[in-house]
């Protein structure tokens, strides 16, 4: 598992030409864990869709090293999904697995175990046949991270892994990320929690639109830093002035 | 007794044709109906059922009463609504279900306009459809959609249940959603316009969306909810058409009707998630 450099050079991503992420450079080392962390509407979110290829740059550029954005993993918020829809525990884990079934083909015993194993896995041993819909919050969690594990993908992006899941879940699911970052992918996590994010994290990335501070996380989340980001202001003018360092 | 009332009828050859065109249509329609209710895209069958009427129409026009030219007119006039109303609201980004309405409601005044205008058409026929006249070339092109629509649907089931389950995955792996997404559309579009003959455009969906809704009563599973839609389907067609020779009543609404009470039985007394398991408190487990 050698996961590529990813490097922001200049980026911005808008909503409607207001910026969410701000001329943010830096770079994602091969094998990192950096925690992302910032006030709502800091543009965390944002971020993550753009490093998975789902919402266009307005300026600058994302340079994966040649790994194609399919190839990046993405948990999004768990609350996007019909948790009602009639598919079993097994089938949504296998699912994972569709940059390498293909849409045609049947899946292969392999892959149907894989998928099995990575039940298992996050402690779903015997889930295989049950309802999404019978699930708790948190269980359904460690499906979506068990359906990750049969991407296996280099490169991980986890938009608020933690949220509404208990303390026990929480903490077999960051002994999963560890697991990550033992076996040397990259992952990028969005975090309110800063306890974990300190206790976890070795790097952070803290934004607030702009970047505020990028490295080791006891320097990026030094107090100092921490009130910037709360004074960037939230504003959202109506008919604000162009951006002058826009080219 | 009961041989003259369930098998007698059946006997007769109009009965017999009626009965095969339903059942291609149960087999083809009921499966696309239950993955357009999980997509939350009911109404879209209703759209493309009022969609199709202009296209209908204008091959009538063209062609006078040919079958395949108002198939074809159907086709196109349904691939062209779903399109249309699909780009609109993902270019301008107003309400999918909004726009819809919009289209649909222009389509089906559309549809009447043309029919009106030639005194040759008769507008009944097309909009409540003559099951009992179902012909050669009706009861082919039912069959012919039934046979493209299963082997169709199972070859895009998986991208399928991804795109309606978690699109965002999709996209997100290099999936192409839209693309599965037209493809779905166009079964669905060819089923409705099969279905147009025997139960007419307003009810042309009522034997493919019924059985789905209903299948939610019987299946916690996909492929079996599948199943149970295409039951529900088939032996709605059976006991419409019973209760159509028996009452003199039209097929197509006898036949929709049929449905409709399979729908209400299933959502009162159906073995899940039914109004009875409601009621009925039943000892819980110990774990």
């Amino acid at each position: 598992m050698s996961p590529p450099t990813i490097r922001l050079d200049d980026l911005t991503l808008s909503h409607e030409r207001h910026p969410a992420v701000h001329h943010l450079s830096g770079c994602f080392a091969p094998g990192s864990l950096t925690a992302v962390v910032g006030p709502n509407g800091a543009g965390k979110t944002t971020l993550l869709r753009a490093l998975a290829g789902l919402h266009s740059l307005d300026s600058g550029r994302i340079d994966r090293s040649g790994l194609r954005p399919s190839e990046i993993a993405l948990l999004p918020q768990s609350s996007a999904l019909d948790r009602s829809f009639p598919i079993s525990c097994l089938d949504v884990v296998a699912l994972g697995q569709w940059g390498r079934s293909g849409a045609f083909r049947a899946l292969s015993r392999p892959q149907r175990d894989a998928a099995g194993r990575a039940l298992a896995t996050v402690g779903l041993d015997g889930f295989a046949a049950r309802p999404i819909g019978s699930l708790s919050a948190g269980q359904f969690q460690r499906v979506l991270f068990a359906r990750l594990l049969a991407q296996d993908a280099p490169v991980l992006l986890l938009d608020e892994p933690f949220n509404a899941v208990d303390e026990r879940t929480e903490a077999d699911l960051m002994a999963l990320i560890r697991s990550w970052h033992a076996e040397g992918r990259t992952v990028i996590a969005v975090l309110h929690d800063l306890q974990l994010v300190y206790a976890e994290f070795p790097e952070t990335l803290l934004i607030a639109r702009g970047p505020i501070a990028w490295g080791p996380t006891a320097q990026a989340l030094a107090p100092a830093n921490r009130q910037r980001a709360r004074m960037a202001v939230e504003a959202w003018a109506p008919d604000p002035a162009l951006c002058r360092t826009a080219a | 007794m009961i041989h003259d009332f369930l098998l007698a009828p059946f006997d007769l050859g109009f009965m017999r044709r009626a009965l095969a065109g339903c059942l291609a249509l149960s087999v083809a329609g009921p499966p696309l109906g239950v993955f357009l209710v999980l997509r939350r895209m009911s109404l879209m069958s209703d759209v493309l059922q009022h969609g199709i009427l202009p296209g209908i129409a204008l091959g009538a026009v063209a062609a006078g009463l040919s079958f395949w030219a108002m198939g074809l007119g159907g086709v196109l006039a349904g691939l062209a609504v779903a399109l249309l109303a699909g780009w609109l609201a993902r270019s301008t980004g107003g309400r999918e279900d909004s726009q819809l309405a919009g289209v649909y409601l222009l389509a089906l005044a559309a549809g009447v306009a043309i029919v009106s205008a030639q005194r040759n058409i008769d507008l009944t026929q097309l909009l409540f459809g003559s099951v009992l006249g179902v012909d050669d070339a009706a009861l082919l092109s039912m069959a012919g959609v039934a046979t493209i629509v299963l082997p169709a649907l199972a070859l895009i089931w998986r991208p399928l249940v991804l795109e309606s389950f978690d699109p965002g995955f999709m996209a997100a792996t290099g999936g192409r959603g839209g693309l599965w997404h037209l493809a779905f559309l166009a079964l669905v579009v060819l089923c409705v316009v099969a279905g147009f003959v025997a139960l007419g455009t307003l009810m042309s969906v009522g034997l493919m969306m019924l059985p789905a809704v209903a299948a939610r009563h019987f299946s916690a599973g996909l492929g079996g909810q599948v199943r149970a839609s295409v039951v529900l389907a088939a032996l709605a067609s059976v006991l419409g058409l019973l209760l159509s020779f028996h009452t003199d009543m039209p097929a197509g609404p006898a036949i929709v009707l049929t449905a409709g009470a399979l729908w209400l039985a299933s959502l009162v007394a159906g073995p899940r998630e039914s109004l009875w398991r409601r009621w009925v408190r039943r000892p819980h487990y110990a774990g």
